[in-house]
Parts: C-alpha cells; structure tokens; sequence
C-alpha cells in the first residue's frame, strides 16, 4: 500500500520536474529541475520494480545497531572531503595565478562560483556529513537503541547529498542569494527544510527510546547542533520566491535588519554547526580512544550551558562600523570575549581526557590527530574573541587574516577531528583488527599539520600587511597604496597558502588510500564477529 | 508602545534575570551532592553497548555488564 502512495508522490514530482525543465527561467532551476526529474524518475522505477514483491526479511533487527547509513556517511565524508580540499585548493591557486581563471570558463568555474561550491562542500558536504554519520553511530552507542524510524536515516542520508548536489550545481550555474554559508536558493532551501525535520526526528527519536538512564554529553551537543541549525535555516531563509519556475527569491529582511540576521544566522552555523556539532564529536571519540572517560563530566555540563548560552550573541561582531547600532556591536563583541571562558573549558576537559594516558601520543597517531585538533580549537576560539575587538577588528576586517582565522578552526579543529574519528570508525564500522597502516597515519598527520601551518601563517603576514597596506596615509592624508599595490604584495604568500592547500590535499587522499586498504586488506576482527548477539 | 522599545524593555530585564538565573541553577545544580556517583557512571556511557543494543529487559547479568564494560 505504501509503494502505491511512493509511486504517486513521485509520478507527480517527476512530472512537476518536467514541467519545470520547460518553463525555467534560468539555468540554475533548469539544471535542477533535470536533476529532480533524473532523481524522482529513478526512484519511481526502483519503486515500481519492487512493488507487489515479498519484502526481504531479517532487515531491521532491533538487536543490532543501524551501521549501514553509517558507512555510507564514512564513504561520503571521505569523498567531499577530498572534492572540497581541492576546490579550495584551486581557488587558492586562482588568487595567486588569475591566468586560472579560464575563458573558456567564465561565469562557471572562475573564483566567484567556485568559492561558494568550496565552502559549502567543505563545510556542508564534508562536515555535515561527518556530523549526520557520526551523530548516527554516537547516538546508537550512548542510547543502547538502534536507529529510530528505520530506512527514514537513509532518507536523511540520500536526501542530503541531493542537497549537496543541488546546492553545489545551483553555484555553478548562478543559483545563489548571496548569503554568505546560506547561498542556496528558495527551493534548495525548501529541500533541507525537509531532510533536516526527518534528521532530528531520526535523532530525537533514538534519545527518546534510549536504554540507558541519561543522555550522554555528546547527544546533547549534537542535539543542540541539530536544532539550532534548523532554526537558524529557517530564519534566514525566510524568502518569497518571485516565480515558481524560477530561483530568484527576495528575502523578507531588509537592510541592516537583513545583515543583522544574515551574520546571526553566519556565525551560528560557526557556533553551531562547526562547534556544537564537533564537540559531539569529541566527547565520543577521544575517550574512546583514549580508552578513558571524559576528563570532568561536570566541566562537560557547564561548557555545554555556556557554549549555548553564549554563541548566539556573538553575531554582531561581524558587523563593526557599519550601519548596525554601536549598542548591538558592543553586545556581540562582549559575547564573543565571555565566549573564550567555556571554549577553553571544552578544550582543558578534552585535553585532560589524556590525563594520565600521555604515552599514547607517542604510539598512536589517531590519538595525536585529536590532540592537535583540540589545540587548533583552543587557538582559534582565543584568536576569534580577540578578532571581535572592534579595534582589533578595524585592522583585521575584510583582510586575509580573516580567511586565515577560519581556515586554523575548520582544517585543524573540524578537519582533525573529522580525520580522526573516521580512523576510530572505519576499522570498527567494517570489523577489522585496526587501521592498514598507522604509519600514513603519522604521514597525514604532519601533512596536514604543517600545510595549516603554512595556511594560517601566510594568512596572519598577508592580512596584516594588507591591514596596514590599507590604512597607511601620507603626510597630506591621502592614502598611499592603492587596492591593486596590495593585491600585488601579497601574491608570495598566496602561493604559500596554496602549497599548505596542496599538503592538506594529498594527506587527505592518503587517508582515503589508507582507509581503503583497512576495508580491503586489514585482517578481519574474528572476536566480535563469532560473539553471538543475545536473542532477545 | 512601539514593539521594538517593548521588546528591548523585556530583553533587558526579565529575559535577561530568567537567562541568567537558569544558567546559574544548571551550574549549582551540577554540583549538587551526590552527582560526582552519577556522571561517574554516565560518563562510562561510551564503553558499554558498544557491539548490540541493549536487550529489551532491563535488567542486566552480571556477566552481560563485565562483557560490556570491555
């Protein structure tokens, strides 16, 4: 009976789609009216293939966890992970060398849409989908409860990476409201919307049918990260579109109302998403393997309240002398130096989890990969509150500095983190003994370390000589450099930026090999496959 | 009066107490007495039920629990 349902709803979304390829106003909507009508054609098919046939038994047993969505979640983080590093990497190349911006290409791969599809495929593609596959495996674990909702995570799961895709061709071809992090179009947008609501019910349903008596730290934060997420979309995604064959939509925010939530909206998915998120991570992973249990589970309450408390206020700082109110700056600066006080409490309670357990960074490069990550988090959320000072801020805005900030919190926290909880996950998602080799481990390790190191130093002289650069006046008060003298001192250094690109990049796809081989080579693990599951 | 002065009025004051005094009682109310046994034992969640879910029933066998713990 629900096959026949299936089969309607997605007869009329293909047709709808068709329709919509006809009419299009632009080639943004065109291209995903296609792909809708690719995707909804497909699966009706499928649908269709499959209706009237005995449903094959022994899925979905309850006494085991849902580890299926996992493992496509691992492959689809390892896989835009490696996409977006080399988007980035390329648009780095594109500033140093603009001759990269081909002819041949313009208005589809030169920096201005290529910089939204690197971006969002790091953040989005490789994060989000870190997030949704860790938050699925860590929510299992810690509630001692399969999945709620069954095949609806692989929902959440396909119906994501359609977003991705639809967000990352929306770019290519034009499609994008101009909102920085929130650049998909009304029905992109719409899309999400869906996907996120199946997502926290998936996850909320699972909290809810847990077996043990508390909800772990680490759910907490994820929860935190999936509500907030979805409010913060929906806000600054309060669009009306101008045609319903067309992308073009006009938000219902104007002026420094709209950037007010725009940055609201911007530095929460930072808080949130980035943070909130990630933090979830590290409660699991590291006192996994650790083999230890959190440092100070007080600690991790308190940072919890604190983080949540505090983050949402810190938007305005990116709003300094402008059109914004002096008061609302002020707020938002306040709040981003406050914030320094739980963001290091979260780092101490992940650094001290070692307390005691120090040896293992000789021996284990996983465990390594999780210290750093947390010492970049430590860096960056100290580096961010003195950002936030408006004098500071008058100096650093609108200059490389900036990029540099961002790209030390999201390739050594989030990308560390990520890149070590996929090394914990992969040998136990696939059942194996351990990781192929911990030697490219250590490899990836120094790769990646010493490329955000070059990253980020080049970004600190190249921001602050451009800072400077900018400000600097003659005797008589005029300004003595113009943009392009600057733009021209800093090509060394956007060379160097790119080389760190390039050393991240490649121990990305060792990594990729790495975990590859685990899954091909490694040594099944026979205890935990020949222990028989109690029956009950 | 206009909504936005009504609206700033409330931030400033009662939204801003009730904030405030919830974060204050989470903080005291993570140090209550007793509580360090409690996160004791939460914060040992990650190291069971690390294979299968946990069995309907809830009681659990001593050799279940030594078998999870490892």
């Amino acid at each position: 009976m629900s096959n026949y349902i299936k089969l309607i709803a997605l007869g009329l979304v293909t047709l709808f789609a068709m329709i919509g390829t006809n009419y299009a106003r632009d080639l943004a909507y065109q291209v995903h009216a296609i792909i809708v009508m690719l995707v909804a054609g497909g699966l009706f098919l499928y649908t269709l293939r499959r209706t009237g046939e005995a449903k094959p038994a022994g899925e979905g047993a309850q006494n085991e966890y849902f580890d299926s969505v996992v493992r496509a979640g691992v492959i689809a983080t390892a896989f835009w992970g490696v996409v977006g590093f080399m988007a980035g990497t390329f648009i780095a190349f594109q500033l140093a060398f603009p001759g990269l911006n081909f002819e041949w290409a313009q208005g589809f791969a030169n920096f201005g849409r290529l910089r939204p599809l690197h971006t969002s495929a790091v953040i989005f593609a490789f994060g989000g989908n870190a997030l949704i596959a860790t938050s699925f495996y860590v929510v299992q674990r810690t509630s001692a409860a399969r999945l709620w909702g069954g095949n609806l995570a692989w929902f959440v799961f396909w119906g994501y990476q359609l977003f991705i895709v639809l967000a990352a061709t929306g770019y290519l071809f034009g499609g994008t409201q101009s909102k920085e992090y929130a650049e998909p179009e009304w029905h992109v947008d719409l899309w999400l919307t869906i996907v996120w609501v199946a997502y926290l019910a998936v996850f909320l349903g699972t909290v809810i049918k847990r077996k043990e008596p508390h909800i772990y730290v680490a759910n907490w934060f994820y929860l935190a990260f999936i509500v907030t997420v979805a409010m913060l979309h929906l806000v600054n995604n309060l669009t009306v579109p101008v045609s319903i064959w067309g992308s073009k939509s006009v938000i219902v925010w104007s002026g420094v109302q709209d950037a007010m939530v725009q940055w609201w909206y911007g530095h929460n998915a930072v808080g949130f998403f980035l943070t909130a998120g990630f933090l979830g991570m590290m409660y699991y992973f590291v006192p996994k393997q650790a083999e230890r249990p959190v440092f100070s589970y007080k600690l991790s309450i308190i940072h919890f309240w604190a983080l949540i408390f505090l983050y949402i206020w810190a938007g305005p700082h990116h709003l300094h002398y402008t059109a914004l109110p002096d008061w609302a700056s002020t707020l938002g600066m306040v709040f981003s130096i406050v914030l320094w006080m739980p963001s290091w409490g979260g780092m101490i309670n992940g650094l001290m989890t070692l307390s005691g357990a120090w040896d293992k960074l000789r021996t284990d490069p996983v465990i390594r990969m999780m210290v750093i990550s947390i010492g970049f988090y430590g860096m960056s959320t100290f580096e961010g509150p003195m950002m936030s000072i408006r004098a500071v801020n008058s100096l650093s805005h609108y200059t490389d500095w900036t990029i540099g900030h961002v790209h030390s919190g999201a390739l050594g926290w989030n990308g560390m983190i990520t890149f070590g909880a996929l090394y914990f996950l992969v040998p136990v998602l696939w059942k194996r003994e351990g990781l192929y080799s911990l030697k490219l481990v250590s490899w990836h390790f120094w790769l990646a370390t010493i490329g955000i190191i070059l990253y980020a130093a080049s970004m600190w002289v190249t921001g602050i000589m451009e800072g400077l650069m900018w400000r600097e006046v003659d005797a008589n008060g005029f300004l003595v450099n113009s943009f392009a003298d600057t733009v021209a001192a800093k090509k060394p250094m956007n060379i160097v930026r790119g080389l760190g690109g390039v050393m991240f990049l490649s121990g990305a796809i060792i990594m990729c090999y790495n975990l590859w081989m685990t899954v091909r080579r490694s040594p099944a693990k026979e205890a935990s496959l020949t222990v028989s599951v109690p029956a009950e | 009066m206009e909504i936005y002065t009504l609206l700033r009025e409330f931030a400033d004051s009662w939204m801003l107490l009730f904030l405030f005094s919830f974060f204050t009682l989470v903080v005291i109310w993570a140090f209550r007495p007793g509580s360090s046994a409690v996160y004791e034992d939460t914060a040992s969640i990650p190291f069971r039920h690390v294979d299968a879910p946990a069995p309907d029933e809830a009681e659990v066998t001593p050799a279940a629990h030594k078998e999870a713990r490892t």
